[in-house]
Parts: structure tokens; C-alpha cells; sequence
């Protein structure tokens, strides 16, 4: 067991499942919300001479999901040095 | 010098630079052959992803596809990089720290079961078929375009290539050569869409210049112009779509649930040392991906207007077909464009209602997109060299996959347990000999439908693996029973969905037919929950899986003590 307890791990895995439903909300919200469901809505917007609903669709939720990654990748990074199970 | 010279030219020096990589790079030991030893830099490892995959149907036909479809476009584009989210957040630490080479490794061991495996490996074969036949074509439509060879000679030659460095190098060498052939794509893919945006919009990056005003001093916005020109050739809107809402939604999830469950991007992250790097290489993958996926509907807009200008002429009274600029008529040897005088003007006309005269296929539209806005002849060459890049590297990947399931999962794992290391990489080797003669066969007579065999293939991915694998980590007491009964009815539900509609009853294949108006291509999601309902339910009758198995879910969810992909 690398966990100094049981309850370390539970408490890490917590944690990170925590930190995975966040990011996956905004990827949700971002390419199911804004880019489909709410595009009609978002289309009234007008942003850059683009339509927002659109933008989202062909090129925001991309850029998001860019960002989404690397918040993931130093989340995660400072959660295991927090518990200790970093590599060495 | 002409297109064709310039053609050989650039694609023979790419094609000597991916050949010194092999050579340069050759793979000593099964593990060097199988996940290039473990000791391949985060970066590198995610341009060489990217390259892996960006296949000849991002880089040929997805701007094509965007172009005619406007809005609806979005489903690639939200699908295939999103479906890189869900990997890179759900499975590609956690597969890494589990340390074996392959899916069907994960799924034989975490459901202690050789039914599974065996399943996992028919799943992962069939998948990486469908595609490598669809690279083998790209490879092949490009050549006998651009070197104006026969289509069976450009296959020829493009599986000679793969199959040189693929089965030399394995996959350090592959990794390595797809780095050049990332570079390659993207100059491709960038400089003439730089060039576009500047004569369109004035703009340099094509992103900005794609909602920008254009440059011929109307200062109408780019957008509102396509949608004007829709609006009065009968199109809809460009950025409003056709398709229903649902459907766009269950599409772009299916996509994006189908590409997190490719085999052969997955085994990428096996590749890199630590979980610390797996995580950070699917970051920068995507970053490298965005680049060429942000670019697309830009090129797509900037192509759809500069073709509807052309053909129609600036006046929207057609062109003269005498008069007619060189794309069109080089693109007519091809059979890839027609022109059909209904009225018998003389002239072309482009239209969505009865007044259209002109055939355009999709997939040209990457390609010709260069010769439509005059850029110089070496340009297009590079395209050209892009094209062929982005087949290869998709190819080799999915090459190696085909070889490894059969040598690692089918004959070590499963037939022949006790074949030495030296035997497993020569028949490694041997199956991928086999793959690329396969492939290239379905390359020169491929099946009249490739596009829902691609399908096919996306929905099965979807509604087998990924819960698999999603329930193995996140869901401890998920035991065999329940993950095999849940992979075989996602599957059985997904596969015959799309065989009523799109091979017994195509008639049939309309929106009022259509379960909650799903179209075949998004029925991979409604599978894939299926998929999910049953196993829950299946698992919940059923005995627990055993200690050790659990012990090892706990251990795959830190990454402490990864080490490196282990050899069996």
C-alpha cells in the first residue's frame, strides 16, 4: 500500500474523482451546451463577427478543451504530492 | 516548374527523410517494437499522437466535409477533439500505470477472463482494419492526382512505404517518423491556409480571419456573406445546420466516446515513462491537434466561397464552361467533378435547388483548395506531401496495432504462451506483412462503402470498449459477467442497428424511421448506454471479482511505483 492509510486513499480517490466531474461539466457544458443545445440562443450573441453559438461549435469547445487538459495535468500533479504517491 | 515535378520532388524528400528515421531508429527488443521502450519525451510523444491521429480523413476530407455541411460540421470537429478530453482525463493515466501494451491486455486482465480478451482483440482488429483501408485509399486518390499515376500504383507504392519503416522500426521508429510527418502535415495544412486568409480577409491567422470582414472592401463579414450566397442558391444557412438537434448530440458523443476508445491512439500512452507524462502528453497531443482542428472550418469557409466565386462567377451568372479555370477541368479527369449544361448556356452554375449544374465531391476540397485560389505550383505539391504524410502515419500506427494484437494477445496470450521474444517479434513482423497486403487490397477495391463501414466502426468502439474500460477503473466491483454481457450487447445492439439501415433497408434509413430520430452514425452512444445499464445490472446478481483483482483497480489509481510497461 503506497497510502500511509486507508482512509488516505479514499480521501485521494475522492478528491480526484471530485476534480474529474468538474473538468467533464465544463466539457459537457461546453461542446453539448453552448456548441449544440444552446446554440439558437447563443447565436443572437454576436462575438468577433462570429455568431457565439457557432464559434462554440467550430472553435471555442476546442479551445476549452486544450485548457481543460492542462488544469487537469497540474491538478493532478499537486493532488499526488499532496497524498505522496507521486513517481519518484 | 510544374505541379508535378514539384510534386515528386517534395514528396520523394519526405518520403527519404521517414526512411533514414527507420533505418536510424530500428527496434532491437519486442519492447522497443511494441511501445518504443518507454523512453519517449512528453512532447514528442504528443506531436507523434497528433500525427497518429490526424488520419487522411482529417486531412483531406474534413474541411470538405465542414464546407458543404456548415453548422453540422461541428460533430467532427467537437467529436474528434473532445473525444481526446475523455481520454486523456478517464483512461490514459490509469491505463498507463496498469503498465501491459495493449486494450485487449486491460480488458483480459482487469476481467480476469479469456473470453474478454478474446473479444477485446476481435473489437481492436476489426476496428484498426476499417481504418488502415480508408488511409490506403487516401494514399491512392492523392498519388493519382498528383503524380498522375493509376490509383493502383499509388497504393502500391504508399504500402511499400508503411510497411518498410512500420515493420523495421516498430514503434520507436514510428514514433520518430511520425514527428517529421506532423511537421510535414501541418506545413501543409498551414501555409496555404495562411495564404487563403490573406487574400480573403487580409487577416494571417486564418482563425481570426474566418469571422473577419472581407478584404474586397464590402465589409461584409465572411460568415454573413456565405450565409447571403446560401440564402440565394438554396442552401440553408451556413451556420445554421440541417440536421436535428438530438442527432447532432448523440453524433458528436458517439464520436467522441468512439475515438477515446481507438486502440491505437490509446497504446500511445504507453510510450511515455511516467503517468506524470502520460497525462501532459495527451495535453500537448492536443494542442498539436487544435492547430490543424481550429484551422479546418476556417479553410472550409474560405474554400466554399472562393468555389462559389469561381464556378458561379462574381456576377452569379455562371462562368463559361470555355472559359473554365484549369482546377475544373483537372479535377474532371478524376471524376471527382461534373459538369452537366442543363440549360444549355455554356455556362457553370453552382446551386442547392434544380439550377445546379455542377458534381463536386467533398473530399477535393483540401486538395484543390490551393489550385482554386491560384497559389504557386509548389504549394499545392506541399499538399500534396501533407496528404500522403497524414495517411502514413495513421497507417503505421494502426499497423502496429493489427500486428501486436495478433502476435502478443492471439498467439502469446492466448495459442502459443511459451514462443520466445525473438519468436514474438518475428511473427509481430509477419502479421504486419499480412496487415499491409490486406489493407492494400482494400485500399485498390475498397468495399462501395467505406463511409459506413467508418461508421461501423466508431459506433462499435463506442459501445464496447469505452464503458469496459471506464467501468474497470472507476468501478471496483464490476466483475466479468457483467462487462462481457454489457460488450456483447452494446455491440449486438449498435451493429445491427446500423446493418438494417445502412446494408438490409437504406431505403428506410430516414429521420421518421429512426429511433428518437438517431441516425445510424450516432447510435454508438445509445449503445454504449445500453451497454452501461446492462453490465450494472448483470454485475449486481452476480459474485464480486476476486481480491487480487480488486487490489490491483486500487493500484492503477495513483501513479506511484509505475515503472515501465512491463514485458510479460
Amino acid at each position: 500500500m503506497a497510502f500511509h492509510s486507508k482512509e488516505l486513499a479514499k480521501a485521494y480517490w475522492r478528491e480526484n474523482v471530485k476534480l474529474l466531474l468538474s473538468l467533464l461539466f465544463i466539457w459537457a457544458l461546453v461542446s453539448f451546451g453552448f456548441g449544440i443545445l444552446l446554440v439558437d440562443v447563443l447565436n443572437q450573441i454576436q462575438f468577433f463577427g462570429f455568431k457565439l453559438g457557432f464559434w462554440f461549435a467550430q472553435q471555442g469547445a476546442i479551445y476549452t478543451f486544450v485548457v481543460l487538459i492542462f488544469v487537469y495535468v497540474y491538478k493532478m500533479n499537486r493532488l499526488d504530492e499532496k497524498y505522496d504517491v507521486q513517481e519518484d | 516548374m510544374d505541379i508535378r515535378t514539384w510534386t515528386f520532388l517534395i514528396v520523394g524528400l519526405s518520403f527519404v527523410l521517414y526512411i533514414g528515421i527507420a533505418i536510424y531508429c530500428r527496434a532491437g527488443s519486442t519492447k522497443e517494437f511494441y511501445v518504443a521502450g518507454g523512453g519517449v519525451h512528453p512532447v514528442v510523444n504528443g506531436m507523434a499522437t497528433a500525427a497518429d491521429w490526424m488520419s487522411a480523413a482529417s486531412f483531406i476530407s474534413m474541411a470538405g466535409l465542414i464546407s458543404f455541411m456548415g453548422y453540422d460540421g461541428a460533430v467532427y470537429l467537437m467529436g474528434w477533439t473532445g473525444g481526446y478530453v475523455l481520454l486523456a482525463l478517464c483512461l490514459a493515466p490509469y491505463l498507463r500505470k496498469f503498465g501491459k501494451f495493449t486494450v485487449p491486455d486491460f480488458i483480459g486482465d482487469r476481467y480476469y477472463s479469456q473470453t474478454a480478451r478474446t473479444v477485446a482483440v476481435i473489437c481492436a482488429i476489426f476496428v484498426s482494419f476499417t481504418y488502415v483501408a480508408g488511409q490506403m485509399r487516401g494514399v491512392g486518390v492523392v498519388f493519382s492526382r498528383f503524380l498522375e499515376v493509376d490509383i493502383t500504383t499509388g497504393v502500391l507504392l504508399g504500402m511499400a512505404i508503411v510497411f518498410f519503416y512500420a515493420v523495421l522500426g516498430g514503434m520507436k521508429g514510428i514514433t520518430y517518423t511520425q514527428v517529421a510527418q506532423y511537421c510535414v502535415l501541418m506545413m501543409a495544412y498551414l501555409v496555404p491556409a495562411i495564404f487563403i486568409s490573406i487574400m480573403v480577409t487580409g487577416h494571417v491567422i486564418p482563425q481570426f480571419g474566418f469571422g473577419a470582414t472581407l478584404a474586397d472592401g464590402s465589409g461584409i463579414h465572411l460568415l454573413d456573406k456565405l450565409d447571403g450566397l446560401s440564402a440565394e442558391l438554396g442552401f440553408t444557412a451556413y451556420t445554421s445546420g440541417t440536421k436535428s438537434t438530438i442527432d447532432v448530440l448523440f453524433i458528436t458523443a458517439a464520436l467522441m466516446v468512439g475515438t477515446a476508445g481507438l486502440p491505437h491512439v490509446i497504446v500511445r500512452f504507453f510510450t511515455v515513462p511516467k503517468v506524470k507524462d502520460a497525462r501532459k502528453s495527451a495535453g500537448w497531443a492536443l494542442i498539436f491537434i487544435a492547430v490543424l482542428y481550429t484551422t479546418a472550418p476556417a479553410v472550409a469557409g474560405f474554400a466554399r466561397l472562393n468555389m462559389i466565386n469561381t464556378i458561379n462567377g462574381a456576377d452569379s451568372q455562371g462562368t463559361e464552361y470555355s472559359k473554365a479555370p484549369a482546377w475544373v477541368t483537372n479535377w474532371e479527369k478524376t471524376g471527382l467533378i461534373g459538369w452537366e449544361d442543363k440549360n444549355s448556356d455554356g455556362r457553370m452554375f453552382y446551386a442547392g435547388d434544380d439550377r445546379n449544374e455542377m458534381h463536386i465531391d467533398r473530399d477535393i476540397m483540401v486538395l484543390a483548395n490551393p489550385e482554386i485560389a491560384n497559389l504557386p505550383a509548389w504549394v499545392i505539391a506541399l499538399v500534396a506531401a501533407g496528404g500522403v504524410a497524414a495517411a502514413l502515419s495513421t497507417s503505421a500506427g494502426l499497423l502496429l496495432v493489427i500486428s501486436t494484437s495478433i502476435s502478443h494477445d492471439l498467439l502469446k496470450r492466448n495459442l502459443m504462451p511459451n514462443i520466445s521474444d525473438k519468436m514474438e517479434l518475428r511473427y509481430a513482423r509477419g502479421a504486419a506483412a499480412v496487415a499491409v497486403c490486406i489493407a492494400g487490397y482494400l485500399g485498390i477495391n475498397p468495399p462501395g462503402f467505406v463511409a459506413q463501414v467508418v461508421a461501423f466502426a466508431f459506433g462499435l468502439a463506442a459501445s464496447s470498449f469505452f464503458p469496459a474500460i471506464i467501468l474497470g477503473i472507476f468501478y471496483k466491483r464490476m466483475n466479468k459477467y457483467g462487462a462481457i454481457s454489457g460488450m456483447v450487447s452494446g455491440l449486438l445492439f449498435t451493429a445491427s442497428y446500423i446493418v438494417y439501415f445502412k446494408f438490409i433497408n437504406p431505403a428506410a434509413s430516414t429521420p421518421e424511421n429512426w429511433w428518437f430520430g438517431v441516425s445510424p452514425e450516432g447510435i454508438g452512444t445509445l449503445g454504449m448506454l445500453v451497454n452501461f445499464a446492462i453490465a450494472g445490472l448483470v454485475c449486481r446478481f452476480t459474485p464480486a471479482p476476486p481480491q487480487d483483482v480488486q487490489d490491483m483497480v486500487e493500484s492503477i489509481r495513483y501513479p506511484q511505483g509505475a515503472g515501465e510497461a512491463q514485458v510479460h
